[in-house]
């Protein structure tokens, strides 16, 4: 009896410590996450830093100091490159070692296994549309090149080095919630987070909508409707320059299928509006210290963790300073002591759609070139938390991967992929990016600049550069050799037209170098006028921040740091300027209630700055976007449109300069609407939509009400984000904050015998949410403040901001 | 003094052994110089809800309860003090149980 009682009670007691133990449901195992010795509460960082740390690291051969300063962004001093980028590794992986291994874990299609089936689907078209592939050719191109591999490596050692350090208590808290250990870095993790950003910048397509709206609507009103080039533009390259600096190549003929397509009667990811970036340079001419200014500030998916790391990296032969992507060595985006550069995204047309014609269901052979050819396969294995792995094959044609094979593979977040046919992708070229960035990094002057830029392919990106006496800017990438508008439309993959018929030389991308109007800009508007020789794509993002930015640099003298932070924190509106007087034409006054004359006279007052405490920004905001779905919805009603909808810029043509068109009639309706009827119905709309949300008009209808803003956390917990605030912009203000969306990084440099560099991002360099650098940055990035960016010239140079020191040496 | 064995062993083992040594610590204790079901119990739950206690506000403390309150906030609850209760109790529970299992087993082996 007394047996069974004991007996009975160690069962039980084990069981509780088992159930305390294990992961239960989306609950962390709760004894192990509770406890002070292994829990949430050892990442409890202590505000008292230590001010000298000594670690001995194996690998590394000399010593290495680091320097911190009171936002412990790390100041890397090192004897020599291998230890810089091992250093650059090991201080990367204390503070964001999460972030990157979900970011590489995303990239190649590895969630399942530590989060479950849930996530299957997002792994496997990861896997599908080859990222796995074209990371591994990368890996490839960036071995064979001795510099870039000793960094690779080096910063790949520097990561272990810190991760074989961890115990399970010390490992940072996302790992605890999803109870998973992190596991050694490999070198091809690089490969993945370069590919993960090509994804996010140029892994987007409407070929399958634009396909279908050809089929629909035919190619007179599809070329009407979507046009090459818009109404209104202020191109990157301005008007005007002369393609004289080559000969061009001779440029492909267009295929037959493309023509015939063209002449009778066919989303990877969807495009997203606002993911965009601003950068621009100044000459000294324009400057109060007679040096040029530079700018960046690249708008991307706001986080806590922030994207970027900042970091200084100082050994014999460079010293730089800037923002790093964890997961990659050298810095992305910044200066040194002679140059700084910027980065925003070409938007180029470099995935394509093929429709392939296969023998039979086995899909062993498709036809090209007018005979049968035997397609490769690849087969990926998935983990799956809590079940067996699932082994996906996936045909490859010479143009890349069959995405989906049949409508059953495809999932509902993936309906833009056209069903059965293969992906032609740049991301799928070998590439050796962080040559470029390594150049770029050491660069001395704008023959430098230029050299690095031809080991740039992917996300084609605008570089600006400023040295002590130059500028330029160059719209520089790896393009495909196409016909024009090739890739507009899903391509037919038998007609060996059809293909990429290789690639612009780099030396013939656009570029321009001291313009006589004293600064170059780019805000991810075409990259050209029409002249330009080659195809690049056929839509760019609106010209909206572009011509803004264009507008305040041609009237600015004497510039200073702070005449770029303001212009890098504008949110006047050119889309009001450019539409709103046409709209409110279409307003009588006489027909409005209360509400809606309260909002009719707000509006008119408005001064078209999208501010935080601006009611007239609302009220736009609402009205535009609920004229432009009325205009559209109904005549791209077919979900196999996508509502892939004619562009704003398309859509303030028809309202400026084609009021009696018929796309302004709703066809669902027996009336036959005017743009009057709509424009006037879209305001009281608006105004109901407002009010229903809002209450009644006051200071509620603020933008910064209306539209709250979060950075949310990387690990989607709300208790890890920064919670709502206002801010002002739109995603066609300069200060472009859009849908979680907004400047991820503000950079301001200054160049001249010493260079002066300003930056800020809405976060801190800590990914702990238990720390005081996770988010301590953020106010000073709200209220548009910049800070000034301690640049040490040596290990030795004092300064009251540095805060602690540590010194790494050989185990 | 089966508290005190309980209290001085699971601080000892602090911050350096799994979480679950307090279950063996309590289990082995009572095993060997437990007397009363009631005392036992008591003595495990009370010693490790102290330890855990005193050891999580040695992090929480001069991390001015920061990670605290996200935790607490990710488990729906209002403030860092809810969140160390829960600890304090989790812990306490299985110092408990695990110190009423070493005693009825000890009481098994004793003549009697």
């Amino acid at each position: 009896m007394k047996f069974t009682k004991a007996i009975i009670s160690i069962l039980i007691t084990s069981a509780l410590i088992w159930a305390l133990q294990s992961k239960l449901g989306v609950a962390p195992p709760l004894g192990k996450f509770l406890s002070p010795a292994e829990g949430f509460w050892q990442n409890a960082e202590s505000k008292n830093i230590l001010e000298i740390h000594e670690l001995k690291l194996k690998g590394l051969q000399g010593k290495v100091t680091i320097k911190f300063d009171e936002n412990h962004i790390p100041h890397i001093f090192a004897d020599n490159l291998h230890d810089l980028y091992f250093a650059q590794g090991y201080m990367t992986a204390t503070d964001r070692l999460w972030q990157m291994d979900i970011q590489t874990r995303q990239a190649s299609g590895r969630l399942a296994e530590v989060i479950g089936p849930k996530v299957l689907d997002i792994d496997r078209y990861h896997r599908r549309m080859g990222m796995v592939y074209g990371a591994e050719k990368t890996l490839t191109a960036m071995m064979a090149d001795p510099i870039v591999k000793n960094m690779i490596l080096s910063y790949t050692d520097g990561i272990n080095a810190y991760i074989h350090s961890l115990a399970p208590k010390n490992y940072p808290i996302e790992f605890k919630l999803l109870n998973y250990a992190p596991e050694d870095w490999k070198p091809i993790n690089c490969a993945f987070l370069l590919k993960l950003m090509s994804e996010t910048l140029a892994g987007g397509s409407n070929e399958f909508a634009m396909s279908n709206i050809l089929k629909k609507f035919g190619p007179g009103i599809t070329n009407d409707l979507f046009p090459d080039y818009p109404m209104h533009e202020d191109p990157i390259i301005p008007t005007g320059t002369k393609w004289d600096y080559f000969k061009p190549l001779t440029i492909p003929k267009p295929s037959a299928s493309f023509l015939a397509s063209m002449t009778d009667s066919a989303k990877t990811k969807p495009r997203v509006e606002g993911i965009g970036s601003n950068n621009w340079a100044i000459a000294g001419s324009k400057t109060a210290s007679g040096y040029p200014i530079l700018a960046n500030d690249p708008h991307l998916n706001l986080t806590l963790p922030s994207i970027w790391y900042q970091i200084q990296l100082s050994a014999p032969g460079m010293n730089v300073y800037g923002v790093s992507l964890p997961g990659a060595p050298c810095v992305i985006l910044g200066f040194n002591n002679d140059i700084s550069w910027g980065i925003t995204n070409v938007d180029a047309d470099v995935l394509d759609w093929y429709q392939e014609k296969f023998k039979d269901g086995g899909m062993n052979e498709y036809w090209y070139n007018n005979r049968w050819n035997k397609t490769t396969r690849r087969v990926e294995k998935i983990e799956v938390l809590g079940q067996k792995p699932i082994y996906d094959t996936v045909v490859y044609t010479h143009h890349g991967p069959v995405v989906y094979e049949n409508k059953a593979l495809q999932d509902d977040d993936h309906d833009f992929v056209p069903i059965g046919h293969s992906l032609r992708w740049i991301a799928h070229e070998p590439s050796d990016e962080l040559m470029a960035m390594y150049l770029l990094n050491t660069g001395k002057n704008y023959d430098d600049y230029r050299k690095a830029l031809h080991y740039f392919s992917a996300p084609a990106s605008n570089f600006v550069f400023a040295s002590k006496t130059d500028i330029a800017i160059t719209p520089n990438g790896k393009y495909p050799l196409k016909f024009k508008d090739q890739g507009k439309f899903i391509l037919d993959g038998t007609d060996p037209a059809n293909d990429w018929h290789g690639f612009i030389p780099f030396e013939q991308d656009p570029t321009i170098k001291n313009p006589a109007r004293g600064f170059v800009s780019s805000a991810n508007q075409s990259s050209t006028d029409p002249t330009y020789p080659y195809y690049i794509n056929w839509s760019f993002a609106p010209y909206e921040r572009g011509t803004r930015i264009n507008n305040r640099l041609a009237a600015m003298n004497k510039a200073t740091i702070d005449s770029m932070r303001i212009l890098q924190t504008d949110t006047y509106s050119i889309r009001a300027r450019d539409i709103l007087p046409a709209m409110l034409k279409f307003i009588d006054p006489t027909k409005l209630d209360a509400t809606q004359l309260s909002a009719y006279h707000q509006i008119n007052m408005w001064n078209k700055d999208v501010a935080a405490n601006s009611i007239g920004a609302s009220i736009f905001g609402f009205w535009w976007s609920a004229t432009y779905n009325m205009i559209w919805s109904d005549e791209f009603a077919d979900k196999n449109l996508q509502t892939n909808y004619p562009s704003a810029d398309r859509t303030e043509q028809l309202i400026l300069k084609e009021a009696g068109s018929k796309w302004f009639d709703d066809v669902r309706t027996p009336e036959k609407e005017t743009a009057g009827d709509i424009i006037s119905k879209a305001f009281n709309a608006a105004v109901k939509q407002l009010s229903d949300k809002q209450g009644k008009i006051g200071p509620n209808w603020q933008w910064g009400k209306v539209r709250p803003f979060e950075i949310a956390s990387l690990s989607r917990q709300p208790a890890f984000s920064s919670g709502n605030f206002e801010a002002g912009g739109s995603g066609t203000t300069i200060n472009a904050l859009n849908d979680g969306h907004g400047p991820s990084w503000r950079m301001v440099v200054q160049m001249g015998p010493k260079v002066k560099g300003y930056g800020i991002f809405p976060g801190g360099e800590s990914g702990n949410p238990g720390s005081f650098f996770y988010s301590d940055m953020l106010k000073t990035w709200q209220t548009g403040q910049l800070k000034e960016l301690l640049f040490m010239q040596s290990a030795n140079e004092a300064s009251p901001r540095i805060k602690s020191t540590y010194t790494l040496t050989a185990k | 003094m089966v508290f005190f064995v309980i209290l001085i062993l699971s601080f000892a083992s602090g911050y350096f052994l799994p979480w679950w040594i307090v279950a063996l610590i309590s289990f082995l204790t009572t095993l060997i110089i437990g007397r009363t079901a009631k005392g036992s119990f008591w003595s495990g739950f009370a010693a490790v809800l102290i330890v855990w206690i005193v050891l999580a506000l040695f992090k929480s403390v001069p991390n001015d309860h920061i990670m605290a309150t996200r935790i607490a906030h990710l488990f729906m609850l209002p403030a860092w003090g809810y969140i160390l209760a829960i600890t304090g109790i989790i812990g306490g529970i299985v110092g408990g149980v695990s110190a009423l299992s070493g005693l009825w087993l000890r009481q098994a082996f004793q003549k009697h």
